[in-house]
């Protein structure tokens, strides 16, 4: 059997002690688990260790951790492909996980974090009206669009890697955005606008989410907590025209309008377009953005002054050659019944011709 | 090497030295470019969340386009957001021989078609990638007559070139996340290590959350001035506008002075192939890039 050297993250906040690392060797076969690393270490050498963890088959959620800087259940980790990824005679480093307080060593405070943001959505159920006699009968397609949300098992990863949650702590999250998914696209739920309209506006909601995909990197399930976010995003816009103070709405609308109109990006107008309802003048009087716009003058004039832009670019830009076809796309796909969505987390990967698996249920009623 | 080459829309707007670096850099390299002038903008993820059989159809469209470029051994970009976003694009297209027929019913009125195609017949490849994979290091550092020597430069990827890693072909170049620091090496300058080499930049919703989003690019900022460089550089122009043109709104954020001048890739190639930094357009950063410009006039003198 191999020998594999772990360093593991050790803190006791209690201790009074600052945080410091300790190495162990553990003889194991390559396709045995870090988990599995970590408890033999645990009872062969050092009581101590704090870890937590159940299933050990990837399915409770419990063991989320950083092996070699990146998160992932412990579990769910080939000890002998850590050791590859770190690399030559260099140990397998384990930390917890980051975005939460240490409880102990590798455990962190998930009820601190990650349950507190997840209650912030309201994840259960709110159906309108009385509930019928029985069960509620739902087609069977109107489920499958929430299947990957409900793929989730909390085990907090994507929560520990998200980048815009480490600039602020306040942000909802990928693990609670994508279980408001799993309740806005769940055709029993009655409160569909309202949710969204909550979620846009608060300011660390729907619309802090940056596009980062660390949570889609990390998790285990392929939840895929930004596409979650995304489709959030496309209801709320493009279904219920939520108008929130965040300018998600007036930033989504002004790039594509311009995009339709230029085929390339305008940037010197995106910005006083996004401040309001996505049109150029108009989006300088709505409520908030005159604030919004004065605070991002200094911007444009550092461009200016830089000689990176000048003032005729600022305000003049060129169309494409044959942008009409650009206007001809966006028209013909807006005309669309439907919204067409190729999930491939639904569909699976690698079909191809063979199958042809763009099935109805990717459509999404306009 | 003949390239379909896209410069997408930020190195034609607010970076234009973007844009004007590549095109001085390229027959450097004996890249021949043939720009896609008639292609439209990737979507950069904000198409995409509004209606994705749009944002599929137009970087279908580009990529219909790069692949009618005669001779081309594959299509090009400059900008890491980009990537994405068309390598989000083509993983749908590729998937779904029936998506793909939907898509291109789209492009017909055109005359345009995507054909998929295995990786070694066509591609769509940052500059970066490209100058690891297809020029290779050796030849890059056969080229270099400036060694940027003593120069401590961050590397600043931009999310959407690193992840996710599957979409992004980690599987056949693991490598990927590495390759700034191969080729800041390669040309003779130091690459740094810090914390922030594969975080956000934060400017997708920097009209949406200014604070958080300028935190982001002040803290990763901070972090390489404390590890010692003298520059940063990009493969994303959307990175460098949150790190040059907002740097200093980014300094208020996280409360402390920064002031560190941002490299776009093609410009630090450039000054390693013997090109002048004013021609590079590095007098067009919002942050100075004197200093830079000092330390590689003294290397010329050496
Ligand atoms: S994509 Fe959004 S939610 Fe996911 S980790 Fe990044 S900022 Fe967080
Ligand atoms: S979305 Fe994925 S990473 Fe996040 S809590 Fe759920 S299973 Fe874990
Ligand atoms: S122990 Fe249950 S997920 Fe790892």
């Amino acid at each position: 059997m191999p020998e594999y050297k772990l360093k593991l993250r050790r803190y006791d906040p209690e201790s009074g002690q600052p945080a410091y690392w300790s190495e162990y060797d553990v003889d194991l076969d390559a396709e045995r688990s870090v988990l599995q690393g970590i408890l033999t270490a645990r009872d062969d050498q050092d009581g101590s260790i704090g870890i937590r963890c159940s299933c050990r088959a990837a399915i409770c959620g419990s063991c989320a951790v950083r092996i070699n800087g990146k998160t992932a259940l412990a579990c769910n980790t080939a000890i002998g492909e850590a050791a590859e990824k770190a690399g030559d005679g260099n140990p397998i480093v384990v930390e917890p996980m980051n975005n939460m307080p240490v409880i102990k060593d590798l455990i962190v405070d998930m009820d601190a974090v990650h349950w507190k943001k997840v209650q912030r959505v309201v994840p259960w159920l709110l159906p309108d009206g009385d509930p019928p006699e029985r069960e509620y009968v739902v087609p069977a397609e109107s489920m499958i669009d929430i299947t990957q949300s409900m793929a989730c098992i909390q085990c907090g990863a994507c929560v520990g890697a998200c980048l815009s949650m480490e600039a602020n702590p306040d942000f909802i999250g990928p693990a609670a955005l994508a279980k408001a998914y799993r309740f806005v696209g769940d055709p029993r739920d009655g409160q569909e606008r309202e949710r969204l309209k909550d979620l846009a506006e608060d300011p660390d909601g729907l619309y802090t989410c940056t596009h980062c995909f660390a949570c889609v990197e990390v998790c285990p399930k392929d939840v895929a907590p930004m596409n979650q976010i995304m489709r959030l995003r496309r209801r709320a816009t493009g279904d219920f025209g939520i108008k929130d103070r965040n300018n998600g709405y007036g930033h989504e609308k002004a790039f594509v309008n311009l995009i339709e109109k230029y085929g390339t990006l305008h940037e010197a107008q995106l910005l006083p377009r996004s401040f309001g309802d996505g049109s150029l003048l108009k989006g300088q009087t709505e409520p908030g953005a005159v604030k919004e716009l004065i605070e991002n003058l200094p911007t444009a004039i550092r461009g200016l002054k830089s000689g990176k832009v000048s003032p005729v670019k600022a305000l003049w830009h060129h169309k494409l050659p044959g942008q009409e076809n650009v206007k001809r796309i966006f028209d013909e796909v807006h005309a669309k019944e439907d919204r067409l969505e190729l999930n491939l987390y639904i569909v699976g990967e690698g079909n191809d011709e063979e199958i042809g698996a763009m099935a109805e249920i990717a459509k999404e009623d306009v | 090497m003949k390239l379909a080459y896209w410069p997408g829309c930020v190195s034609r707007g607010f970076t234009p030295e973007l844009h004007g670096s590549m095109n001085l850099v390229a027959p450097k390299l004996d890249l021949e470019l043939v720009e896609l002038d008639r292609a439209n903008c990737c979507g950069a993820g904000v198409i995409a969340e509004h209606n994705q059989e749009l944002v599929d159809t137009l970087n279908a469209r580009t990529f219909a386009m790069a692949q009618k470029v005669e001779g081309a051994v594959g299509m090009m970009n400059i900008c890491s957001t980009c990537q994405g976003a068309q390598s989000e694009a083509q993983e749908r297209l590729d998937a779904d021989g029936d998506y793909r027929d939907v898509v291109n019913s789209n492009l017909a009125a055109e005359q345009l078609a995507y054909q998929k195609h295995a990786e070694t017949d066509w591609w769509n490849k940052n500059f970066l990638w490209l100058l690891v994979e297809e020029i290779g290091l050796d030849k890059l550092r056969s080229k270099v007559v400036r060694p940027l020597e003593g120069l401590r430069i961050a590397p600043f990827y931009g999310c959407y070139i690193v992840r996710p890693t599957k979409r992004l072909g980690y599987a056949d170049h693991p490598e990927r996340d590495q390759y700034l620091e191969y080729v800041i090496d390669a040309l003779g300058a130091e690459p740094v290590e810090y914390a922030g080499a594969r975080k956000c930049c934060g400017f997708p919703i920097i009209t949406m959350n200014r604070a958080t989003s300028l935190r982001q690019a002040g803290r990763h900022l901070a972090d390489a001035i404390d590890a010692g460089a003298d520059c940063l550089v990009t493969p994303c122009p959307l990175c460098h506008l949150n790190l040059d043109l907002q740097q200093p709104a980014a300094a208020k954020f996280v409360e402390r002075d920064l002031d560190v001048p941002v490299l776009h890739l093609p410009q630090m190639v450039g000054l390693a192939l013997g090109l002048e930094p004013k021609a590079l357009g590095m007098n067009k950063h919002v942050v100075k890039t004197k200093d830079v410009q000092r330390k590689v006039a003294q290397l010329a003198a050496a």
